[in-house]
């Protein structure tokens, strides 16, 4: 149902929401890096503007649960016109709320975490680059728009997981970043070229014409394609490569994980709230175009990456690669709850994971500053007693992400739960999530042990983190001001403490919504899934009484209690003594374990087969350009060269050799007639009297014949 | 007819003195014998006829020149110092004398001017036809001869003098 | 040999010694004098043929050999005035070393 009256002021300016961080960080670019208040005042502020227009938008699709549009012509190829334009729907509307929200309480939380950092403000201003261009695909009309901003996104993600440049591990891991999720892009373009080829247009709605209609939608299931698949079904897929990339998905995640060198607040925002909820955010938007069989694949995608993530998390030991592994499981999840269950069970728990996720990651980023950076959570322990704020809101967090009842994460991983179990097409999915949540139970409970509980271990050797290297560098530049109101507190080494406030506040208000976010959406008051598709919601104790859910709650509640009581049995009951003392399961299963540990060679996998092919492929052409390309480019210059030494021989010898010899010899007669003019009279008179004889022969002869 | 005795003798005479002239030593020996030419030639001229020819030659030629030479070679102490007689390139110069003579001999021997048939009885050559020749017919080169001796006398006394003039500056 | 032809051999003859004699020797004086008998020996020449050629009545060969002696006279003067000269100049009256118009 479109809009037909005149568009509201905030769907005109809808524009402003991403323009203005954009904007900001434009002007941060501008700045000096000493103006540190500056940024920081210029992102946040501009990440508040955004939110508080987020928060307009958000009334607006209440009041209109439709989806509303603006779109305008932007560039002409001779007689057609490629439009854009920005939509507002209650998808969208939920997306800017979160996005603006969680990017805002991260924003606030960063200024205290990088405080120490000499290129804050190149910090914030990437921040804020991000955050419009995020903002920007959430809000985008036009595929082609999306892509352009999610172009800008992975930029940003590329800047900012490589912002300590100097360390090799960080430039790798931003270079592994792009390009893994390029591989991604190039399948997301293809889809984008052949759906405008097939629909004349990338607008989602416009007015009937738009490629999510359904004129364009039966147009395009008309026809089939390679593999007997339908159109629809293809670009679908095709599009998918690109959430795939992006949102870390089997085979294209080997980038998040080493995504974690990037600062933590980082981290949090984009590698789990939002740019990796991008791909899902994307395949939700296009879900008119996704046939059942495209959402097959995505479903088993999903299903497979959350069990694969899940086993390799229970082997980390760095308490951010364990998180980054926790997000690639949930993003599975997500997709899992796209393909089953539909755009609002995969939103939900995209919308509540935002929330956990970036809780865990700044708890994680406190529980790092408060030891003196140190990640490896063999060398933690026993932090409870010295962070309790932190211990208090990361406990908030792991339950909720481990679905523990009445937490966020439980209404929304039950949703998805109980869509995979009533999926028509196969059981396997519904399997591997179980199996992925009692793992998910397991190795959060594993982390807290290690890293809160126990004594404080204290580290075997040095380890250097990617923050221990920032802080030496700028180990100067303290702002005790920012630091709360504790001047000269410095962290001092091998003496854990809480963060300052800057930072356990944003932890606060995101444990809250942690616990209370899945009340919009549990089954009594379905709201959040009712708003999505443009209905009311009503408060119904009866929306428990659907076939199966209760006993599926039950199941799930089970799977939680018998991971986390698993993971008390193995790391639980006697504390961890030492840093290097095995681990538990290790001691088990040492060559599962240490299989898992080694992210079950995926990489190395890929060292082998994509990447040595493309190094051939790179020495192939190398050689081709030297010896063989280069190698006529040679012979060119040499024949030249040639004709060169060949000219020069020439002029020298020839020209100017025999323009010389001339010379010479002109000289030399000269020479040799000049010895006539001896100066003696005798030789004058004798040639005088030679031409005489000369002269009478001629006579003589001439008058005799 | 002239192909006779004295003739001969005379000729012999007058090219034994030219060819001592040029083959001498001494350069007072060279003036003497060529005295002896000028003189054998003054011979010929009277025994063909031509006596006004023949006396000025004695007059002119073994009177003043042949003095003037030897003259020329007292001021100039030509036979002071112990010098080679001939230049360097001496042979060449008498095989390019001796080609000439060749050449004019032939030239003398194939000409048919040079054997006339007839042999012409001898001229008369009164001094009144000499004298009324030399102011009718070639009075023109007699004043131009005249003019000629007056500038030749008056270079040579220049030329003369001027170098007697720098000796002088330069004796003290 | 009829006697034309005798005197004009006789006259070559001499003519040839003198160019040989002013060709070979050093001594200025000794070129010019060999440049007289050069003269005197086309004197002889004229006088022969004035004796032995058509139209001896002209006077022309004696005439002109008069007016030769002139001109040889008044050459030798300068000529040997020259000679003086450059004798003053050079102190030496070897033509071989006079070389000053060289080249």
């Amino acid at each position: 149902m479109m809009e037909a009256q005149t568009p509201a002021w905030i769907l005109r300016h809808l524009w402003l929401i991403p323009v203005l961080p954009m904007l900001a960080a434009g002007l941060c670019a501008l700045l000096p890096q000493a103006q540190r208040r500056i940024s920081a005042a210029l992102a946040i502020g501009s990440m508040s503007a955004s939110f508080v227009l987020a928060l307009v938008a958000f009334a607006n699709a209440l009041a209109h649960p439709v989806v509303q549009t603006v779109n305008f012509p932007w560039m002409q190829f001779g007689a057609t016109w490629v439009s854009l334009g920005w939509l507002l729907d209650p998808l969208a509307a939920v997306m800017l709320v979160m996005v603006t929200f969680v990017g805002l309480l991260i924003f606030i939380y960063s200024v205290g975490y990088m405080a120490h950092d000499e290129n804050f403000t190149r910090f914030f201003c990437f921040l804020s680059l991000f955050a419009g261009a995020m903002l920007g695909v959430v809000i985008a009309n036009s595929l082609l728009l999306l892509f352009m901003c999610w172009e800008v996104v992975g930029l940003t993600s590329y800047l900012l997981i490589g912002f300590w440049y100097h360390r090799p591990a960080a430039a790798a891991a931003a270079k592994k970043a792009f390009v893994t999720t390029r591989i991604g892009d190039l399948g997301l373009l293809i889809g984008m070229v052949w759906l405008y080829s097939q629909t004349g247009t990338l607008l989602f709605y416009n007015q009937g014409t738009g490629c999510l209609e359904q004129t364009a939608l039966s147009a395009m299931s008309a026809h089939i394609t390679v593999a007997g698949m339908f159109v629809s079904t293809a670009i679908g897929l095709l599009i998918f490569c690109g959430a795939v990339g992006k949102s870390g998905q089997l085979p294209l995640h080997v980038w998040l994980p080493d995504a974690m060198e990037g600062p933590t607040p980082v981290s949090a925002l984009i590698h789990a709230a939002t740019m990796v909820a991008a791909g899902v955010y994307l395949i939700a938007r296009v879900y008119p175009l996704m046939t059942a069989h495209s959402l097959e694949v995505v479903a088993w995608v999903g299903a497979i990456t959350a069990f694969f993530a899940a086993c390799i998390a229970v082997a980390q030991n760095d308490i951010k690669r364990i998180l980054a592994y926790s997000t690639v499981s949930q993003l599975g999840y997500m997709m899992l709850g796209l393909g089953v269950g539909g755009v609002a069970v995969g939103i939900f728990h995209l919308i509540t994971h935002a929330f956990f996720k970036a809780l865990l990651f700044l708890g994680a980023g406190s529980v790092i500053h408060g030891c003196t950076e140190e990640q490896d959570i063999r060398n933690m322990g026993g932090l409870r007693r010295f962070m309790p704020v932190t211990f208090l809101t990361y406990s908030a967090g792991m339950l909720a992400l481990c679905g523990f009842p009445l937490f966020a994460g439980f209404w929304s991983k039950d949703a998805i739960l109980h869509a995979a179990h009533g999926w028509g097409v196969s059981r396997g999915p519904f399997y591997l999530g179980a199996a992925g949540a009692l793992l998910t139970a397991f190795y959060m409970t594993r982390q807290m042990y290690y890293v809160f509980f126990g004594s404080h271990r204290e580290p075997e050797a040095t380890v250097t983190t990617a923050e221990t290297a920032s802080h030496a560098i700028s180990a100067e530049r303290i702002e005790p001001a920012v630091s709360a109101g504790r001047p000269g507190e410095f962290c001092l080494p091998a003496h854990p403490h809480e963060s300052p406030a800057v930072m356990t506040g944003p932890l606060a208000i995101l444990a809250i919504f942690a616990v209370l976010l899945g009340f919009v959406g549990w089954p009594a008051w379905p709201w959040f899934q009712n708003f999505l598709s443009g209905r009311a919601a009503r408060f119904d104790w009866a929306g428990f009484s659907e076939p199966g859910l209760i006993s599926l709650m039950l199941v799930s509640t089970l799977i939680v209690f018998a991971g986390l009581g698993l993971g008390w049995f193995f790391y639980g009951r006697k504390p961890i003594a030492a840093a290097t003392e095995p681990d538990a399961l290790e001691k088990l299963q040492p060559g599962i374990f240490h299989a898992l540990a080694r992210r079950l060679y995926m990489d190395e996998l890929y060292e082998f087969t994509v990447i040595a092919l493309t190094r051939f492929a790179s020495w192939l052409a190398a050689f081709l350009d030297r010896w063989i390309f280069g190698g006529v480019v040679q012979l060119v210059s040499w024949v030249v060269t040639g004709v060169g030494w060949f000219d020069f021989g020439v002029d020298k010898y020839l020209v100017n050799g025999g323009f010389d010899l001339g010379c010479r010899e002109v000289s030399f007669g000269g020479r040799m007639l000049a010895r006539l003019q001896n100066g003696r009279v005798q030789s004058y008179l004798r040639i005088i009297a030679v031409a005489l004889v000369v002269l009478a022969i001629l006579l003589l002869w001439g008058h005799r014949g | 007819m002239t192909m006779t005795l004295p003739f001969l003798i005379l000729a012999l005479l007058t090219l034994a003195g030219g060819v001592a002239a040029m083959t001498l030593r001494r350069l007072v020996h060279c003036a003497l014998a060529l005295t002896i030419a000028f003189a054998g030639l003054a011979a010929l001229y009277l025994y063909l006829g031509a006596e006004f020819a023949g006396l000025a030659q004695l007059l002119v030629y073994v009177g003043a020149i042949a003095i003037l030479i030897v003259f020329a070679i007292l001021l100039t102490r030509g036979d002071d110092e112990a010098h080679k007689a001939f230049s360097p390139s001496a042979f060449g110069g008498a095989i390019v004398a001796l080609a000439v003579f060749a050449v004019l001999a032939w030239a003398v021997q194939s000409s048919a001017v040079a054997h006339p048939a007839d042999v012409t009885p001898a001229p008369s050559a009164s001094m009144l036809q000499i004298g009324l020749a030399l102011m009718q017919r070639y009075v023109l080169p007699l004043e131009v001869i005249a003019l000629m001796l007056t500038a030749a006398m008056i270079g040579a006394v220049i030329i003369a003098l001027r170098e007697k003039r720098q000796a002088e500056e330069q004796r003290p | 040999m009829n006697p034309l032809a005798g005197c004009l051999l006789i006259s070559a003859l001499l003519f040839a010694v003198g160019l040989a004699g002013a060709l070979t020797r050093r001594s200025a004086i000794l070129v010019l004098a060999g440049i007289e008998l050069m003269l005197n020996a086309a004197n002889l020449n004229f006088i022969a043929f004035w004796r032995f050629g058509p139209h001896p009545e002209a006077l022309t060969g004696l005439l002109f050999v008069v007016f030769s002696i002139a001109v040889a006279a008044a050459e030798a003067a300068v000529g040997l005035a020259l000679i003086l000269a450059i004798y003053r100049h050079a102190h030496t009256s070897d033509v071989s070393e006079i070389t000053e118009m060289k080249g």
